[in-house]
């Protein structure tokens, strides 16, 4: 069980991240606007990177350090990606939610 | 010390993950992803990642929202979402009940399992007299250039590939086919 100490254990850290997980799905199912959904990915992102270094220091093993590493050079690569989707389809239109793609043909 | 470090560092990663998705403003969502993504760093440097928490600093509050706040310029600043409105039904509440449910399962996971994995690796390298000051970032080189060396030049063409697309996807089309 968690103790009750006031040394934060990696239990803390995990719990934290937890909730920070779960932040960011509510906002990806909740918010209409594509940048702030993408927002809420980096918050996903973030959980998981430090669950990542909390369970590197748990396990006394640098790779979970190196892990977070690639996670952050893939993620950077995914901003890129995505937000250039968002501009080419975003450029020509006035709306600004998800709800208004819903159509196939643009 | 440890524990007054961790209470502020969550405050700030809490009330910047809320900031995110309750401003209906963009560019207020991004500041407090900025918030969250200190606080983050903050805990990689309370659990000796240092390097991590540079990169944490570099990469993502300074190129990734600063790349965010350029597409909201880019497509207008002043488009607000209306967030009293909810356009699909009951979808704020199952939304509620699925996070919880979701933090209510890690949760429960976390607390079974804890002291179940067992220390395995070959040991992190702490800054000291003996390693010297840059020793984490050390460490990771090694692990990054010896073991992950392949995995790290694919990474290098994943960012090529990503430059690229990116090009291909925002350029303006011909206005006329030949």
């Amino acid at each position: 069980m968690i103790s009750l100490s006031l040394t934060p254990t990696s239990s803390w850290y995990l719990i934290l991240s937890a909730v920070l997980f779960a932040i960011g799905t509510f906002g990806v199912l909740v918010r209409r606007n594509p940048l702030v959904m993408f927002m809420c990915i980096e918050l996903m992102l973030n959980a998981v990177n430090l669950s990542f270094v909390t369970l590197a220091r748990e396990l006394n093993d640098i790779n979970g350090q190196t892990i977070v590493f690639f996670v952050m050079v893939v993620a950077a690569a995914e901003v890129v990606v995505g937000l250039g989707i968002i501009v080419s389809i975003m450029r020509n239109r006035s709306a600004m939610t998800v709800d208004d793609l819903a159509e196939l043909k643009g | 010390m440890e524990f007054f470090v961790f209470v502020c560092a969550a405050l700030m990663i809490l009330l910047g993950a809320v900031g995110v998705i309750v401003r209906k403003h963009p560019v207020h969502a991004a500041l407090s992803l900025v918030l969250t993504l200190f606080g983050v760093a903050v805990l990689f440097v309370a659990q000796e990642a240092h390097f991590l928490a540079a990169v944490q600093v570099i990469v993502y509050a300074g190129a990734i929202v600063v790349l965010f706040l350029f597409v909201i310029m880019l497509l207008g600043v002043d488009r607000v979402e209306n967030l009293r409105t909810e356009p699909l039904t009951a979808q704020r509440p199952l939304a509620i009940i699925t996070c919880l449910g979701l933090v209510g399962v890690l949760v429960a996971a976390i607390v079974n399992g804890n002291g179940v994995l067992n220390e395995r690796g070959e040991g992190i390298n702490l800054p000291d007299l003996q390693n010297g000051p840059d020793a984490n970032t050390v460490q990771l080189a090694e692990s990054i250039f010896s073991r992950y060396v392949v995995a790290f030049e694919v990474t290098s063409v994943l960012l090529v590939i990503a430059v690229v697309g990116t090009v291909l996807l925002t350029r303006k089309a011909k206005s006329s086919a030949k």
